[in-house]
């Protein structure tokens, strides 16, 4: 049984550069995901060694900075909730983010390892998705809507970490999502919805979290039906342990009706 | 590596890759911590890592480095004598096979600290990340509620 190495680097700079240098190097931040992985053997390629990036206080935080509010790559669930910022400003992502596993998982979950993982059930994903968030990587900026390219595939190249994401501010932004149980469930279906400008983002639909582009297109006209029609068509779910097609086709349409009725009524 | 287990300094040489559930109970003894499923979902081997709830089976062992780590053992006052929650749960009937305890024991302690003031919601909402599977949520929902008063 061959041994993965545990790297702990001192700074960004150093996590980037060990990345970089590194054969078969896998970045870890809270393990939520990964360690089951690891554990069970399943990651492919295996990993030689495994780059932990939860203690870098670089990848901490929540920032204010004029109209845009950055929360960093490795900062748990639960800062990111009691963020006066994101509670004031973002409170569909704290929505989210309760949502996520019990205290266990939001002490250690991450944006940045949500992201890398790029589950199509991610639940702060399809959030991301409304608010028109910004992945910043050691390198570049990626707009979120470029960031999912397939199942669990993301636009990052190799060796490119993920080390914030930039949230735009003054949107209004509804969430919904719909598990077994209130807690640590996987979502059958989770919806973020912005009236202006219109998004409606879904997650479990799809191979991946997605824009609804021909209803989005029929909310920018204020036709909300026509947006429900519509959305049926823009999703591709599937029948799995959690759920069916026809369910989730018919509950995506459901919770669409009910947030754009919330948003109707406020 | 080195971290703290239960107020004493522990120092080990280990692959830091290591689930901190196996360091625990193989390297250390502390097999109070259980093992449930191994996948974050049912709160079995809760520890506690500066004071905030995690699932053991989630953390790689080189994480926890210069840490606080709590495990049931260490929930006992210094004389011995148990907690006010772990006397709350016999006195209860809380434990029932007991797998799940040492996980309930440590996640309500997190939530006691939090705050003293709490409903029977707030307890459930706290202690979703930890299942029992002899299904006696009532009765440590009451141990706990009565740690509150």
């Amino acid at each position: 049984m061959h041994e993965v190495k545990y790297i702990r680097p001192k700074s960004l700079a150093d996590a980037v550069q060990i990345y970089r240098t590194t054969p078969g190097c896998r970045p870890l931040a809270g393990g939520t995901d990964l360690m089951v992985m690891l554990h069970a053997r399943t990651l492919r390629p295996e990993p030689r060694a495994v780059l932990d990036l939860w203690s870098l206080a670089e990848l901490k935080g929540v920032l204010r900075a004029g109209d845009i509010l950055e929360i960093g790559a490795a900062e748990s669930y639960t800062r990111i909730i009691a963020s006066r910022d994101v509670q004031r400003h973002l409170p569909a992502l704290a929505a989210a983010s309760r949502t996520i596993g019990a205290a266990q998982i939001q002490n250690r979950g991450t944006l940045g390892g949500n992201l890398a993982n790029a589950s199509p059930a991610g639940d702060t994903l399809p959030v991301l998705l409304a608010y028109d968030a910004v992945v910043v990587t050691d390198r570049r900026s990626i707009p979120i809507d470029k960031f999912f390219t397939g199942y669990r595939r993301t636009a990052l190249q190799s060796h490119e970490l993920i080390t914030a994401v930039r949230f735009p501010l003054g949107r209004r932004v509804a969430f919904r999502k719909v598990g077994t149980r209130a807690a640590q469930a996987i979502s059958k279906i989770v919806m973020a919805v912005s009236r202006n400008p219109a998004r409606i983002a879904i997650g479990s639909v799809a191979e991946v979290p997605l824009r609804a582009r021909r209803a989005e297109v029929a909310l920018e006209r204020n036709d909300a039906d026509g947006a429900i029609t519509a959305v049926a068509e823009d999703i591709r779910p599937i029948d799995d342990v959690r759920s069916t097609a026809a369910y989730r086709r018919a509950v995506t349409q459901n919770v669409l009706r009910e947030l754009l009725d919330a948003f109707a009524r406020s | 590596m080195r971290f703290t287990l239960n107020g004493r300094t522990v120092s080990l040489d280990i692959v830091g890759t290591r689930r901190l559930l196996d360091v625990l109970r193989e390297d250390l003894g502390a097999t109070g911590t259980k093992e449930g499923c191994g996948e974050g979902e049912c709160g079995a081997c809760s520890v506690l890592i500066d004071g905030e709830v995690v699932d053991s089976c989630l953390v790689a062992a080189g994480q926890v480095e210069g840490r606080d780590i709590v495990t049931v053992e260490g929930l006992a006052l210094q004389d011995g004598k148990l907690s006010q929650l772990q006397q709350a749960f016999i006195e209860h009937g809380a434990a029932q096979c007991g797998i799940c305890t040492p996980g309930m024991l440590l996640a309500a302690h997190a939530l006691l600290q939090q705050s003293k003031r709490l409903t029977a919601d707030d307890v459930r909402e706290g202690l979703a990340g930890n299942l029992c599977r002899c299904t006696g949520y009532t009765k440590i929902i009451d141990a706990v509620l009565s740690c509150t008063k």
